[in-house]
């Protein structure tokens, strides 16, 4: 109803160029604040850009919403695809643009108390900079519909990110080498989907996505196709640290500045799988005989294998962010488990999952850079006794934390009884053991944490402790509020990941 | 058999440089090294995307005079409005095309392909100088050893605190 | 400056930098007749300056074209080429279509001439403002090894 009230309302222009205007405004943004004296200043602007780009992606969502077939093709240059770069939005897109922007959105909010605390306010400048970038990029990958454009914006969103992990080396200098594994394991993932990419070129002789998949059908079992996809899922796989590629994560999120890890953990590896599911759905169909196979053999076991072995992981880290780190990993393979049902019902509870992970993981990061700013340090005895010091922020990231673990009531309970119905329906019943033995873990470490935030006392009472600032607690409650509603009624949630998965597998899947 | 293998020379090459490259990115331990490992697989890409553009006797792909269209000509030879007219005539231009062309699309990719790789390079490099700074050396595992003492020391002081304070 | 073993040096670096200078513009204009482009003439022209780096030294250099100057020179090239992405949209068209930066009937080209330009110029700068960026953040840290360990 929102959706409809901002599409009556939004000018003609808003209307026709939306699309474009998602990525670009912040990719013209970002220059200016690098040459913007006062941080402040390019915080307020950082804000303002964010805030556009949520408006254009809402704006976006509302016309794939009121669209018969839900798609907006928007053609740079004005230049026809496939020869021009078409940017093309569907249902499958408008949810991923959406929760990107709306990360993006609290994060910028939240961002200024961290920068202080962390980064010195003379770089604050060059620092949202390349957030905008790293944003933009991500915006970029979810909008577009060629696939070489697809490794540039990937690349833009990589490059920054780097950057932004090795600004932690002001707080701990561990954040260097992490920042630089990222960049050796990101940039061979991003090489190995040029590859693929290029194989499925030599095939076909286009970079248009919706090409190829009109085209592939044709050329049967090729053997060049095959090999391009193996590239390409592999690249992709890395980017979205699906399970035994998932090496540079753990560090790169526990050194990298609060505000980083926050918005990283929300949105990168969710942009990643957006693509991997773009490709395995819309462009390859599931009908090939060797998607079939890949499904059932790789992608499955692997997604159970980091749900359990990432989850076991978890419980013995002692240092919280890590911990969390550990159980992005863990959450990826739930998603990948649902993705790899390759049913209209596996690939929407992943959708789903994919949406809930972002709105908890947000808000878990969150609480945790508030507690970054007073207490220097993240281990689980510097979390001992925060209940009684900063309820407010520790009650938020205990309903975070119980939507982590799948409690009824929240978010988390809903994407998981999802994937469990959706793993029900193929047979896999002991696939849904598994889910409620990782679940299982899950109360452990979340537990753990949540037992020495508030029923232990302070591990050492001179150390000062104090709720974090108003400007983190606003997006931090609105993420834990979305948690407990979005548990309740899930009906926003569920409708965009049913209309994505619709998007991704094509209609009939449906009847 | 050997026309086979000679014809495909140049995919033999790009094949042995990607499997050296992603070998020297994973197993040295000098970070520069592990750079130029990274850097080659980038390089061998383009090469990759190069090799599929070629064609046999194909020039550079920008449009010689014989083969532009009678208003081209006239408008002083721009690159854009060609591009323009071989767009909206279709395929029956491309059937009166003299010259044989290489396809341009990509080097054009490849184009991009470089300055990403360069920045990645420049960023990678630029880490190298402040891991050095920072830890006064550039082996992974001179590294991995200091990070493992700075753990251990943190463990240590974390300890040691904590029994100050309850005591 | 000690030493005067390198004038033969510095005479014939101060010949060469106007004409790689040059030569990048060459690259630049003509790479609407034949190859070449905003790509490489960047490049050169960051090229001439790190020879000039090289040759008399970073401070001289960082003198001439000052770091904050070569910084600011990557955003504006960045902000050019999508300037011009913004004109065509203010101009009605779609984002980057330079058939509408004057509104022109189809057959006329003028926009796309200018547009095109308009971007290598923004590429130009963006190019060569961040290659020398490169060249000054790795170059201007001090090095804290001694000569004699290299």
């Amino acid at each position: 109803m929102i959706l409809e009230t901002l599409l009556v309302t939004a000018p003609d222009w808003a209307v026709r160029h939306s699309t474009v205007l998602i990525p670009i405004v912040p990719l013209v943004v970002a220059p200016v604040l690098a040459m913007s004296p006062s941080g402040r200043l390019a915080w307020l602007v950082s804000i303002a850009t964010t805030a556009a780009s949520l408006y254009f992606a809402l704006l976006t969502l509302a016309i794939v919403q009121s669209t018969t077939g839900g798609v907006i093709s928007y053609h740079i240059g004005n230049w026809a695809p496939p020869i021009g770069i078409e940017f093309r939005v569907d249902s499958l897109n408008a949810m991923i643009l959406l929760i990107v922007t709306l990360m993006g959105f609290l994060a910028s909010i939240f961002s200024w108390p961290t920068i202080v605390a962390e980064i010195s306010k003379e770089k604050a400048g060059l620092f949202l900079c390349a957030f905008l970038l790293c944003f933009a990029g991500l915006c970029g990958v979810a909008t577009t519909g060629d696939a070489f454009n697809l490794f540039v914006f990937l690349e833009i969103s990589s490059l920054s990110t780097y950057v932004l992990v090795a600004m932690g080396a002001g707080r701990d200098r561990r954040a260097l080498p992490a920042a630089f594994d990222y960049l050796i394991m990101g940039t061979l993932g991003a090489s190995f989907y040029v590859v693929g990419v290029g194989f499925l070129y030599a095939a076909t002789g286009t970079l248009n996505m919706a090409d190829i998949a009109a085209q592939l059908p044709a050329l049967g079992a090729n053997r060049s196709v095959q090999v391009g996809f193996a590239f390409i899922i592999v690249g992709l796989g890395l980017k979205a640290a699906m399970w035994p590629l998932h090496q540079w994560l753990p560090n790169a999120y526990a050194y990298s500045p609060s505000f980083v890890t926050m918005f990283l953990a929300a949105t990168a590896t969710k942009v990643a799988l957006y693509a991997l599911i773009r490709w395995m759905f819309t462009i390859f169909q599931p009908e090939f005989a060797f998607e079939q196979a890949l499904f059932t053999w790789v992608l499955a076991p692997l997604g159970m294998a980091a749900m359990v072995i990432c989850s076991f992981q978890a419980v013995f880290q002692t240092d919280i962010r890590r911990m969390l780190a550990y159980s992005s990993v863990a959450q990826v393979g739930y998603m990948i488990l649902g993705i790899s049902l390759g049913t209209a019902a596996g690939v929407s509870a992943g959708l789903l999952h994919l949406f809930n992970h972002a709105l908890m993981k947000g808000a878990l990061f969150m609480a945790v850079a508030g507690i970054c700013l007073n207490v220097q340090g993240t281990t689980l005895r510097d979390f001992a006794g925060l209940g009684r010091s900063a309820p407010f922020t520790m009650t938020a990231f205990a309903i975070a934390g119980l939507s982590l673990i799948g409690v009824p009531l929240t978010a988390g309970f809903i994407s998981k009884l999802q994937l469990g119905y959706a793993l029900f329906e193929q047979g896999w019943w002991w696939a849904v053991l598994l889910v409620v033995f990782s679940s299982f873990l899950a109360v452990f470490y979340v537990g753990r944490v949540l037992q020495a935030v508030f029923f232990q006392p302070p591990a050492n009472p001179s150390k000062l402790r104090k709720e974090a600032p108003l400007l983190l607690l606003v997006p931090l409650w609105t993420l834990a509020l979305a948690n407990l509603y979005f548990g309740i009624d899930a009906s926003f949630p569920a409708g965009l990941a049913r209309d994505g998965a619709v998007a991704a597998l094509g209609l009939e899947a449906f009847q | 058999m050997w026309t086979f293998i000679l014809e495909h020379a140049g995919y033999w090459a790009i094949i042995a440089l990607m499997m050296i490259s992603l070998y020297i990115a994973f197993s040295a331990e000098n970070l520069i090294k592990r750079l130029v490992g990274l850097s080659l697989f980038q390089t061998t890409i383009c090469l990759f995307y190069v090799t599929l553009g070629k064609i046999t006797g194909g020039t550079a792909p920008v449009l010689l005079p014989a083969d532009m269209p009678k208003h081209a000509v006239d408008h002083g030879a721009a690159g854009a409005a060609v591009d323009g007219h071989l767009v909206a005539g279709g395929g029956e231009r491309v059937a009166d095309v003299v010259h044989v062309y290489s396809n341009p699309l990509p080097h054009v990719l490849m184009l991009t392909a470089i300055v990403v790789g360069v920045a990645t390079l420049s960023v990678g490099l630029a880490l190298i100088v402040r891991i050095r700074e920072a830890y006064g050396s550039i082996e992974a595992d001179d590294v991995r050893a200091i990070d493992i003492e700075t753990a251990l020391a943190q463990e240590a002081k974390l300890e040691s605190d904590l029994k100050e304070a309850t005591a | 400056m000690k030493g005067d073993h390198h004038m033969i040096l510095r005479v014939i670096a101060k010949c060469l930098i106007p004409l790689i200078v040059i030569y990048a513009f060459y690259v630049q204009f003509h790479g609407e007749v034949g190859p070449g482009g905003a790509f490489q003439a960047g490049v050169i022209i960051a090229v001439a300056l790190i020879l000039y780096a090289l040759v008399f030294g970073l401070t001289a250099t960082m003198r001439a074209v000052p770091p904050w100057f070569t910084r600011s020179l990557a955003a504006v090239g960045v902000m050019i080429y999508a300037g011009v992405g913004f004109w065509a949209l203010l101009s009605g068209g779609d984002y980057l279509e330079y058939q509408a930066l004057f509104g022109e009937p189809p057959g006329e080209h003028h926009g796309q001439h200018a547009g095109i330009i308009i971007i290598e110029i923004g590429v130009l700068c963006a190019v060569s403002g961040a290659m020398t960026t490169i060249f000054y953040a790795l170059a201007g840290r001090v090095a804290e090894i001694r000569d004699e360990d290299w």
